[in-house]
């Protein structure tokens, strides 16, 4: 059998040999058939026969149908005469795994073989959207923030480069919020006063731009009418010059004339509304974002239609320009639904990818709701039974870094965090896998021998 | 798996829809093998003619391996503290769910003083989280030779492995390697590494003592060479290590080396790589640094590649702020998305209540729900826990998303009959549903107090407020 058969023709030569044997045969309860003196098993054929029909999925499958063939071909008592068509891994020597296993040899050479690793390519491109503008921009920002662009999930610039790493931002509040103690003394100083406030999450904390929650504004709390708010928005503008989000209290009622204003006051400064949500008037907000060049956050509860659904409304029905939603999907804490945020974070971003442009759009993340985790902030467990919890002070911030960690492998491109040690340790990991991290210890195998 | 539909399963069965196990037909049967919810050796009629008849024996082990996993699956240990690892089928958990939850491992060493080998030893087997109605444990030891001497290792070994977890055994050397085999083999420990250098006697190792082992190589060209050697001289259960280097420039290759094993294994259908990884976040230990600086590093290690791909890994830190934060990410990210983590609603007596005692309601998300409910249990707080069907969200979430009514809050109380139950009024609700407060109250006629934010201070609450004035 000196004759070499691409693949496609081995597969078509197979095809017309089972068609021409099994015709006429019904393949029902365990029936054999006779082939020049040996038995087939028809079960072992029938899988194959029904993958040969589905000729479309033949390239996915290649491997698989090495591996039938191989044994078929065995069975049939045919010389194995295929090489490897080029699109598909060469197919490794089946194993002797029919050797006797007590016979032991060792071999005296290690069998080399090449890793041809498996590249992935995605059709569709997050979006690009800008934060802050500077002053040739009609903004007064000293620096602007771009996020989005990816090709690719998160990091994984193996296979296309990521044009930009995810951004952290710190919040700060116009009045005292409910803040865990741990998070607290960080701010202590500054809690009354959102421009020193912001100050200090820019210089001293390292953030890349700050997010301003008019809390205030809450009919439940001071009721701050949406004018006198939006001065301390006018102040954090000028103390700090990083992009800015303004976030209003939650209240749907309210929100909405509170983000209108702020949108108004901040004209050309391209700050984020946050937010948008299917239960509130997202219209007057999104209009305000489009009227005064700002961008707006798409906020749903943790369900990809919703977001599909909102994000369409923010393009359609206001014709928000592509290049200006963000979406947030919704934060939860690791160990309080951590595993939902993640894969609707991670489903949104390879739908988007894969090109659905209802949601090939930057993701947000509240990841300060990590502190709503007990194991964050209480002293210890309630559970007398539990191994205790050790000092909550190093337990905080470890619980926001990991959430944040995991939605950033989620494909998130911006957080909104508190804890200065959780924003710094997050922001190495991001340089590190972005690749802006030089070296390495001199031998990652050192801990194998070492003696503490 | 390598077969994509039930049918393809189905013409190997028996096809009697006997119903002995457990599903009325066997084309139902053969649906739960390719959701891997039944394996093919539940058909016990299959198994028992297999016994009997060399045919139907081929058939079933064809069937099995037509069926086996994606990822080879690997036992380390033996008994009830085995852990299984591996056996995935995808790469990411909403395409179906991920397998066999990363194992966990932490280290002692040899030139350890004994008692403090103790010491180490039974804080990991004590250790307990409760989480979800159960505790979390962690997995087993890994032991290293840093002794160099065959008689100490194996002594030590054999010291660690009383305490009944599985054990990694870390030694380059076949000798010490050897000499800790002699002493545990039949417990199944994993080996761990063979690499360039020492392949020719860890593999003899492997067939001889017939346990699992460890391949260790940075390169993945090297890996995948070792693998094949390995496997073409009849070892199956393998693991593979594409070293965990701990920061820089290194941990990024760490990521994009795991990762592209195991898109490579899968997506690429390439069987050659198609083992569990293992990930040595104790790595991280060898920077620079303070201790707490290096325990955050080494979690942050081990999440990154909680999420992707890692199976088993070697940590050192035992201290909370290492363990707690991992332990719950492999249990969130290893929790099946295709089933929806609810409780029963309805009506849960705590600790034997009177009608004196207060009524609490929930939702019926089992995350919210357990630790409502252990909160109440092991605070020795008596009363009436009525759990609202939320279709599984938490308070905030169905709050806001309207599953959380003072309507269905009613109803509840209708079908619970709670009114024939106590002599009072009065229920508590979550602090996340303050809002709802007036609601209730309207809907329903009861008095509505408003409690804590979190359930693990309704103790407190309660001394304050109840009975209410």
């Amino acid at each position: 059998m000196a004759k070499k058969f691409t693949l496609e023709e081995f597969l078509d030569l197979l095809k017309k040999y089972n068609v021409e044997e099994i015709e006429g045969v019904k393949i029902e309860g365990d029936l054999e058939i006779e082939f020049e003196g040996s038995a087939i098993d028809l079960s072992a054929i029938a899988p194959l026969y029904s993958m040969l029909s589905e000729f479309g999925n033949f390239l996915y499958h290649a491997n698989m149908a090495l591996g039938y063939l191989q044994r078929l071909s065995a069975a049939l008592g045919i010389p194995t005469p295929f090489v490897a068509q080029p699109t598909a891994p060469a197919p490794t020597a089946p194993a002797p795994e029919a050797a006797p296993l007590e016979e032991i040899r060792i071999p005296q050479e290690i069998t080399k073989a090449k890793f041809e690793l498996y590249k992935e390519e995605y059709p569709g491109k997050i979006e690009e959207v800008v934060l802050g503008a500077t002053k040739a921009d009609g903004g007064s920002r000293e620096y602007t923030l771009t996020l989005g662009g990816q090709k690719s999930l998160a990091f994984y610039t193996f296979d296309a480069p990521q044009p930009h790493l995810p951004a952290i931002a710190i919040d700060v509040f116009d009045r005292r919020p409910m803040l865990a103690k741990a998070v607290r003394m960080h701010y202590e100083d500054v809690v009354d006063d959102p421009a020193e406030w912001a100050k200090k999450c820019v210089k001293k904390f390292g953030a890349d731009l700050v997010t301003l929650h008019l809390i205030s504004t809450d009919p439940l709390l001071d009721d701050t009418p949406a004018s006198e708010a939006v001065k301390v928005l006018e102040d954090v503008l000028q103390a700090v010059k990083c992009p800015i989000i303004v976030g209003g209290s939650g209240n749907k009622e309210k929100d909405p004339e509170v983000l209108e204003k702020a949108a108004e006051v901040a004209e050309g400064e391209r700050i984020m509304l946050a937010s948008a949500t299917l239960d509130m008037d997202w219209e007057r907000i999104a209009n305000a974002a489009k009227k005064y060049g700002h961008v707006v956050l798409s906020w749903t509860q943790m369900d990809i239609n919703n977001q599909k659904t909102l994000n369409r409304y923010l393009l359609k029905r206001v014709e928000v320009p592509r290049n200006s939603i963000v979406m947030d999907p919704t934060t939860a804490a690791l160990g309080y639904g951590l595993d939902y945020a993640f894969t609707n974070m991670e489903r949104i971003r390879i739908s988007g990818l894969k090109g659905d442009t209802d949601l090939n759009f930057p993701i947000s993340s509240g990841t300060t709701n990590a502190w709503g985790a007990r194991e964050a902030w209480m002293i210890d467990s309630p559970i007398e039974e539990d191994t205790p919890w050790g000092p909550r002070e190093l337990r905080g911030p470890i619980w926001e870094i990991i959430t944040g960690l995991t939605l950033s492998l989620a494909g998130v491109d911006l957080f909104m965090m508190m804890h200065p040690i959780a924003v710094a340790v997050l922001k190495e990991v991001f340089n590190t896998l972005g690749g802006k991290v030089s070296g390495a210890v001199a031998d990652p195998g050192e801990w194998m021998f070492m003696e503490v | 798996m390598k077969v994509k539909s039930p049918l393809e399963v189905y013409n190997y069965l028996p096809r009697t829809n006997c119903g002995e196990c457990g599903f009325d037909t066997c084309m139902s049967f053969a649906a739960h093998v390719l959701d891997r919810s039944v394996s093919v050796l539940d058909c016990k009629p299959l198994v028992e003619d297999a016994q009997k008849d060399a045919k139907v024996k081929k058939k079933l082990d064809e069937l099995l391996e037509l069926t086996a996993p994606e990822i080879a699956e690997v036992v380390v240990g033996v008994g009830d503290s085995a852990v299984k690892i591996g056996g995935e089928e995808v790469l990411h958990r909403h395409e179906l769910t991920f397998f066999n939850p990363t194992a966990f491992f932490y280290d002692v060493w040899d030139t350890m003083e004994d008692k403090a080998i103790e010491e180490r030893c039974d804080r990991l087997v004590s250790y307990r989280k409760f989480y979800v109605g159960n505790f979390l444990t962690l997995d087993g030891f890994a032991v290293r030779c840093t002794s160099g001497d065959p008689k100490r290792y194996r002594e030590v070994v054999k010291k660690v492995a009383s305490y009944g977890k599985p054990l990694i055994l870390v030694a380059l050397d076949p000798e010490c390697m050897k000499a800790a085999l002699e002493e545990i083999a039949e417990q199944r420990p994993l080996m761990y590494a063979a690499t360039e250098g020492n392949w020719k006697e860890f593999l003899k190792l492997a067939l001889d003592y017939k346990v699992p082992v460890t391949i260790r190589a940075k390169d993945l060209d090297m890996l995948k060479s070792l693998a094949v050697t390995f496997k073409q001289a009849g070892v199956k259960d393998i693991v593979l290590d594409p070293v965990t280097e701990p920061l820089g420039e290194g941990l990024k290759g760490t990521f994009e080396r795991v990762i592209q094993l195991r898109r490579t294994a899968i997506a690429g259908q390439d069987k050659d790589v198609a083992y569990p990884i293992m990930v040595t976040p104790i790595a991280a230990w060898l920077i620079d640094g303070d201790e707490v600086s290096k325990a955050y590093w080494e979690a942050v290690i081990a999440s990154m590649f909680i999420v992707k791909y890692g199976d088993i890994m070697i940590f050192r830190s035992l201290d909370q702020h290492v363990v707690m934060p991992t332990i719950t990410l492999r249990f969130n990210i290893y929790t099946d998305p295709r089933t929806p983590v609810q409780v029963e609603p309805g009506l849960k007596p705590i600790n034997d209540p009177s009608p004196d005692d207060p009524v609490f309601i929930t939702t019926n998300f089992a995350l919210t729900y357990y630790t409502v409910e252990s909160d109440l249990t092991s605070g020795g707080i008596k009363g009436w826990l009525l759990v609202l069907n939320t279709e599984g969200l938490g308070v905030e979430v169905s709050v806001a998303g309207g599953q959380f009514t003072a309507s269905k809050v009613k109803e509840l109380i209708e079908e619970t009959k709670i009114e024939e139950k106590v002599n009072h009024k009065y229920l508590v609700i979550p602090g996340l549903a303050a809002r709802l407060q007036g609601a209730i109250e309207d809907e329903t006629g009861w008095n509505v107090l408003v409690g804590p934010m979190d359930s693990g201070r309704i103790k407190g609450w309660l001394e304050k407020n109840w009975p209410p004035k």
